[in-house]
């Protein structure tokens, strides 16, 4: 297929003169070749069916999903339901609040990989409705399916915390990476800010699952580090506080960062979560076993509780019991994504109930296996896909390093470079996969393609 | 990264460079195919022309090393282990090779050797 490409464009360019932009477009061009070729070559083993699926949410999950859909389906009616028209890239969002990219990095346009033939429909589900097989979208419309993916993503309940206000990330000392790419570039502002003055920095994660456990932490380092180039971290205190008894919830890993903060002298304490903030006279109160503590602070970094969102959380599809019901995390099974009680509906993503991993890597190792077992349920058969939970965070510990760390369900470390990429060592070439193959990575995973 | 299809490295290539992947891979073909041209032409190598290519190939190290640092935002201080110093040197070695061949190619064909 490369060769064809090549071949290509060395027969076109006999053919033209070769001033450079005519070469650039010539590229694309090979290039375009190449992203059609997979489809088309799969055309053959594609399966035939007038199958109605809809995918709730258009984010990296939901755009997966329909990639993967499209290359094996011939005939299906496949809908996508997103009001948000740009696409995040969130796993660029800490690199944002650190300074090393501008907020347009993250942002484009879900369009942009909106595979051929899939409709998106610009609106926010209002109500999913498993037992009549059909999702109402915010405008009243109902959309029926033989099949559903759910991939919403998750709610960041501000709301929860009381006193914070969104608005006012980037002023007085308040910073939070994950509310959007504006306020992570706010977020930059003010921690800049307080690595040119020092003072008490304070930073925690949130008692409910999350997306992307390692960005409290990264974001931790980074901030150390820029004091320390600064030269002021001798006047600054920084607080980790942790919501149970580990920084990590892999052990292992959890050990490694607690000798690391240990090193650079970040104060850690645990079982504290952020009850509620006084923005005004920067005081966050954290929840302890021995009751409420305050903590003054000059730079914070709020990550609020999360939760799927309300549409979910109001539907019959959450966990009915245990430690997922109260936050409305999706009851699908952990290793095919299959809701337990309505077969003909999967969840992927931030969204689903499982153990681990609200991560792009978890996306993208669920998409291919939940999409395995739909398609097998269409040809009557049965699929022995298995997710086993991987997923993977590149642990930045300073600027210019970071751990590539890849665990899965068990806890297990499971590195795609055994030998070559230590897990829990600080290296360089993990910072340069985060910084400049991680980006391609996922906008292929986007397109199906890896 | 459970497993490492080729097809997906060229799929992520292809999202990182775009249309300059394609320059990329012409040039070294090109490049290639030139020097194997030469090769086969005068079939010896020219001695003072691979010194002057090979004084230019650590210029040519040296700038992937610094392209590199650019696009990654930090830089070969940053290395922390052997995989870090083998990636360094793989750069340094790519740049330098690189340049050699282009180099040395471009003098062949503009210059002819003469005995």
């Amino acid at each position: 297929m490369n060769k064809d490409a090549l071949k290509k464009i060395l027969g076109d360019a006999k053919v033209v003169s070769l001033d450079r932009r005519k070469f650039l477009m010539l590229g694309a061009a090979g290039a375009g070749s190449l992203l059609l070729a997979p489809g088309d070559s799969k055309a053959a083993d594609k399966l035939k069916t007038s199958a109605r699926i809809v995918i709730a949410g258009a984010g990296a999950a939901g755009l997966a999903a329909a990639s993967y859909l499209v290359q094996k389906l011939d005939g299906a009616k496949i809908t996508m339901i997103d009001a948000r028209k740009e696409h995040y890239y969130q796993p660029g969002f800490t690199l944002v609040a650190s300074g090393i990219k501008n907020s347009s990095y993250v942002v484009s346009s879900t369009r942009d990989y909106l595979p051929g033939g899939v409709e998106l429909v610009e609106e926010g589900v209002a109500e999913f409705d498993p037992e009549g097989n059909k999702v109402v979208t915010e405008s009243g419309k109902s959309y029926p399916y033989d099949f559903l993916i759910v991939a919403t993503g998750l709610k960041l309940d501000y709301a929860a915390i009381p006193g914070m206000d969104t608005e006012q990330i980037g002023n007085n000392g308040l910073g939070s990476i994950y509310h959007s790419p504006a306020k992570a570039e706010a977020t930059w502002r003010v921690m800049s800010g307080f690595a040119d003055k020092g003072g008490v920095g304070v930073f925690s994660r949130p008692a409910t699952e999350m997306k992307c456990a390692g960005a409290p932490l990264k974001y931790t380092f980074i901030t150390d580090d820029y004091l320390r180039r600064r030269g002021n971290r001798g006047n600054a205190e920084i607080i980790y506080n942790a919501h149970n008894k580990a920084l990590f919830s892999v052990p292992i890993v959890h050990e490694k960062v607690r000798m690391l903060f240990d090193d650079r002298g970040v104060k850690v304490n645990y079982d504290r979560a952020l009850e509620s903030i006084d923005l005004s006279k920067r005081i966050a109160t954290f929840k302890s076993p021995v009751g409420p503590v305050e903590v003054q602070y000059d730079f914070i970094n709020v990550i609020p509780p999360m939760r799927a969102p309300d549409p979910v959380r109001n539907s019959p599809l959450p966990w009915q019991e245990g430690g997922w019901a109260k936050d409305g995390w999706i009851e699908v099974g952990k290793h095919n994504l299959r809701h337990k009680r309505f077969a003909n509906v999967f969840a992927v993503g931030d969204v689903a109930g499982v153990p681990k991993g609200k991560t792009a890597a978890s996306v993208k190792w669920q998409v291919p296996v939940a999409v395995d077992h739909l398609v097998a349920t269409i040809s009557g058969k049965e699929s022995n896909s298995v997710y086993n939970g991987y997923t993977s965070c590149p642990l930045i510990t300073r600027l210019g390093q970071a751990m590539l760390i890849e665990f899965d369900y068990k806890d297990n470390l499971t590195p795609s470079f055994p030998g070559v990429i230590a897990p829990l060592e600080e290296l360089w070439i993990s910072w340069v996969m985060k910084t400049m193959a991680l980006k391609p990575t996922y906008i292929s995973m986007l397109r199906g393609r890896a | 990264m459970k497993d490492l299809d080729p097809l997906v490295f060229v799929a992520v290539f292809q999202e990182m460079l775009g249309p300059l992947l394609w320059v990329m891979l012409l040039l070294i073909v090109a490049g290639t195919a030139a020097f194997v041209a030469l090769m086969l032409k005068e079939r010896a190598i020219n001695s003072k022309r691979l010194l002057r290519a090979e004084m230019a190939g650590l210029l040519g190290g040296g700038l992937a090393l610094v392209l590199m640092a650019k696009v990654s935002s930090s830089g070969f201080t940053d290395a922390g282990g052997p995989a870090d110093w083998f990636l360094i040197a793989m750069v340094f070695g790519l740049g330098l090779a690189g340049t050699v061949i282009l180099v040395y190619t471009y003098l062949g064909w503009r210059q002819p050797a003469t005995r």
